[in-house]
């Protein structure tokens, strides 16, 4: 298989203050694919991911994109390149219906006449099952239907890139399948980066697997070699595959 | 006229602005540190104290030196408890939300402001000094007998300005004291530090809130009352010192104590020395634009530290 | 009828409301009313930044000015009839909200706040400096006879109030589209949620620019109108006291509701009106609105009424 890469990092490097929170990572996101990023807590995934999409600077390292070195951009273009990411903590517009919310993402992303939007929106939260929720006021929503908002405003990007930090949080264990179900029906046409602690959904979802410990990369490959790496067995999986 | 015995002058007329300055923006800041409220009422309480002062002191008649030291206790005691009454009835209940705090206590400007115009009158009224004596500023020359020290005519300052400067100092040198040896600062600081924590440990933090509040008011309204010998009460006075306290309060770096100090004596200095020799109006144009600049491009302030 | 359409109706019926009350009022009212439509449309403005962006601005008073003194200066020094003087008006406070904002949105929340105010407060002082031109706090008069616009006279009371009405117009549609255009809808994300609203893609800092240039340039319109219809340009109008009052107005009225500013001028300006006649102590009033609008009701009396009644108001 020809593997392209949309993505690609050459010794990013991030530390607040005299704290070293990722250090010279090299790291490769082949297109198309589901990636799962993993590590225990504090290992520097949103970090690494912030800098991705630039919501945080990178003290020194670059970031390419389908091969175009988007280190200098600000967060706003590089996710014009066709990038979308959902918050750890729940971010949408609280103020703003269902519908709403995702308007503003369809309007930034694609260019569609005011006479379109209306149906767009209704197909993008069609995919999510928050159909019936279109009128309500998000703030006014669950949290795991809040979770799913997100990662609609997500999908309505339309992008190529999606970055998704621990979207199954928070969600019941119904929704966790329709989530795999609908990001497996991504897969293909977008490429995922999931930051994921829960291993079922990594296991069931991911066609490949970073591991992040203490801000370094520590492994990559297929689920199976990871499941059989010595050391990330003991940085990571001996220690949290049960809990 | 010389140039020498002006300046002196000045920098004694600017140090008794900047004692009263700092004592006033003290109190803000002390607000904003602890608190994190931007109290646009603050000059209304400097206003108070310097007009609760008057009453005070027309009331009890007699000596000019017992009103005013019974002004310079009752002052701002009152002012306290008006200002704490306040963050109870309003700021509390908005539950200290940063745009309807700015909205309420611009409410309360104008609500402290018009009911003391309606008391009080639009008259400016004078408070006498308790002790008011001329002292010559002294000057020295080199003249046919050499080395001369001789007094230029018509330069003089009143020992009750210097009377100002020394309070000044006492008085934050006190607050000093309480917020960093005593068991109520620490209560303070600890407020500051995490107020959810200090909640945890006990500490009744609206209660806190309620002193601190009233403390700022408190320290203007102090502030007030050493300058209205000097000055004469009125309705409007307010506005000043809460621009320059602002203008001091950023300068030292939003909710740094020293900083507040530093550049209270700064301003307060350069503001007297200035509107000495150039055009008042021009001194203020400047110094307002340069508050603005350092807000965009240093919002630490000069003397702060970024917070990470 | 969709949303939109009763938001078409309504603010093709509260202009032609206005248009018949001035046949119906008595003189002094819609004397009142010329006035209250100018301070509207500068309350407008302001809304467009406050209401909808959530940038919370203390120095509007200085965009204000700038149309003011703009179309004062050009008309008393240059001769400059009252067209090109309106633009002369314009075009300053479109300079200084570009200038202003460029500099201020750097800042956010507190320390926007405080640096609207000090800019203002430098606009008010400089004109004060300049009294030799600007006769500072007292002011000058624009003379009745050069307040005429072809045949139109702006002096008479017809002539004043449907100017006013024709600036109102405009304003108040051009924020009827703008709220409903993608653009309107991006100001409101980042009200809402500034962060997300970047990494959606929004280029904030250029969204905030544009809004506080709109809201600038409609507030310097609404100070040229004053000063051409009412004749009289002062530095009053450029105290932190004018920064206030837009706040109140649109406070009162209801933040983020195009018919906001509207209701809240009028209510604001006959509370002034009736309690300036009892007493010089007029703005107490400003100050208990203030402080029993942000305890009880944040969202201004138009707002109420979205929430409680009316829950498509624009």
């Amino acid at each position: 298989m020809a593997s392209v890469m949309i993505l690609e990092t050459k010794g990013l490097s991030k530390s607040f203050g005299g704290l070293q929170a990722n250090t010279d990572i090299d790291f490769k996101l082949q297109e198309g694919l589901i990636t799962a990023l993993i590590g225990p807590n504090g290992a520097g995934k949103t970090t690494f991911v912030g800098m991705l999409c630039g919501r945080i600077p990178a003290t020194s390292g670059q970031v390419f994109f389908n091969g175009e070195n988007i280190s200098a951009l600000p967060a706003h273009q590089r996710i014009r390149l066709g990038i979308a990411y959902t918050f750890q903590i729940t971010s949408i517009f609280p103020g703003l219906s269902v519908a709403g919310n995702v308007e503003l993402s369809l309007r930034r992303a694609q260019k569609l006449k005011t006479k379109d939007i209306g149906a767009a929106v209704q197909k993008v939260l069609a995919q999510v099952n928050l159909s019936d929720r279109a009128d309500q006021v998000a703030k006014d929503l669950s949290y795991g239907h809040q979770r799913i908002l997100e990662i609609a405003m997500g999908l309505a990007q339309d992008p190529k890139l999606f970055i998704l930090d621990e979207p199954t949080q928070g969600l019941s264990e119904s929704e966790v399948e329709e989530f795999i179900a609908l990001i497996k029906s991504l897969a293909g046409d977008t490429t995922i980066l999931l930051i994921e602690h829960n291993m079922d959904v990594v296991m069931k979802s991911a066609d490949h697997i970073a591991v992040l410990n203490f801000g370094e990369l520590l492994a990559e490959g297929t689920p199976a070699e990871i499941r059989e790496n010595k050391s990330v067995q003991s940085a990571y999986l001996g220690t949290s595959e049960d809990a | 006229m010389e140039f020498g015995p002006h300046l002196i002058l000045a920098s004694l007329e600017g140090a008794v602005i900047a004692a009263v300055l700092a004592m006033t923006a003290m109190g803000l800041s002390i607000v904003f540190g602890i608190m994190r409220v931007v109290n646009v009422a603050h000059g209304e309480f400097f206003m108070l104290g310097a007009v609760i002062a008057w009453w005070v002191a027309h009331l009890l008649g007699g000596h000019p030196a017992v009103g005013f030291i019974a002004a310079l206790v009752f002052a701002p005691l009152l002012v306290a408890i008006i200002a704490a009454t306040a963050d109870r009835l309003v700021l509390q209940r908005i539950d200290y939300d940063p745009d309807r705090t700015i909205v309420g206590t611009i409410g309360l400007l104008y609500i402290i402001q018009q009911v003391t115009l309606m008391t009080f009158g639009p008259e400016a009224r004078p408070v006498e000094a308790p002790f008011n004596q001329r002292l010559a500023i002294p000057w020295f020359e080199f003249g046919e007998n050499g080395f001369e020290i001789y007094w230029p005519w018509g330069l003089s300052i009143t020992s009750y300005k210097l009377f100002i400067i020394v309070a000044a100092i006492a008085i934050l040198t006190a607050l000093w004291v309480l917020m960093t040896k005593t068991k109520i600062g620490l209560i303070m600081r600890a407020t500051q530090q995490d107020s959810e924590m200090a909640r945890a440990f006990g500490v009744p933090v609206k209660r806190v809130y309620a002193w601190v509040f009233g403390l700022g008011a408190g320290l203007a309204a102090m502030g007030a009352v050493l300058v209205v010998p000097v000055q004469q009460a009125h309705y409007l006075m307010g506005h000043d010192p809460l621009l320059l306290s602002f203008i001091v309060v950023i300068i030292g770096g939003l909710g740094s104590l020293p900083g507040t100090v530093i550049a209270a004596v700064l301003i307060g200095m350069s503001d007297g020395i200035i509107s000495v020799f150039f055009s008042p109006t021009l001194a203020k144009i400047l110094a307002t634009l340069l508050v603005a600049m350092v807000l965009v491009f240093r919002p630490q302030g000069l003397m702060g530290k970024l917070r990470s | 009828m969709t949303d939109i359409q009763r938001s078409n109706w309504l603010h093709i019926g509260v202009v032609i409301a206005l248009a018949c009350s001035f046949f119906i009022l008595p003189e002094y009212h819609s004397g009142n009313l010329a006035r209250i439509l100018v301070l509207a449309v500068y309350a407008m403005g302001y809304n467009l930044l406050f209401g909808y962006t959530g940038l919370l601005s203390l120095g509007h008073a200085l965009f204000f000015a700038a149309g003011m003194y703009g179309l004062g200066l050009a008309m008393q020094f240059f001769d400059f009839n009252p067209i090109a003087a309106v633009i002369a008006g314009l075009i300053l406070a479109l300079v200084v909200s570009i200038c202003v904002g460029f500099l201020a949105l750097r800042t956010t929340g507190v320390a926007f706040m405080i640096v609207t105010l000090m800019f203002a407060q430098a606009g008010y002082l400089t004109i004060l400096y300049f009294g030799e031109y600007t006769r500072g706090d007292e002011g000058f008069v624009i003379q009745q006879a050069d307040r005429m616009v072809g045949m139109i006279d702006l002096t008479s009371p017809m002539g004043r109030f449907f100017t006013a009405l024709l600036l109102f117009a405009i304003c108040f549609f051009i924020i009827a589209y703008i709220v409903r255009s993608g653009f309107g809808l991006a100001l409101v994300a980042i009200r809402e949620n500034e962060e997300r609203a970047t990494m959606l893609g929004y280029d904030v800092m250029r969204l905030k620019l544009q809004a506080v240039v709109i809201s600038g340039v409609m507030s310097g319109s609404a100070g040229a109108a004053y000063a051409l219809l009412f004749g009289y340009a002062g530095a009053t109008f450029a105290t932190v006291q004018y920064s206030i009052f837009p706040l109140l107005w649109v406070l009162l009225g209801g933040a983020g509701v195009t018919i906001g500013p509207l209701i809240g001028t009028i209510f604001m300006f006959y509370l002034i009106d009736y309690s300036s006649a009892i007493t010089p102590a007029y703005m107490l009033i400003a100050g208990l609105a203030l402080v029993l609008l942000t305890l009880f009701a944040p969202q201004g009396l138009a707002g109420e009424l979205r929430r409680r009644f009316l829950p498509w108001l624009p």
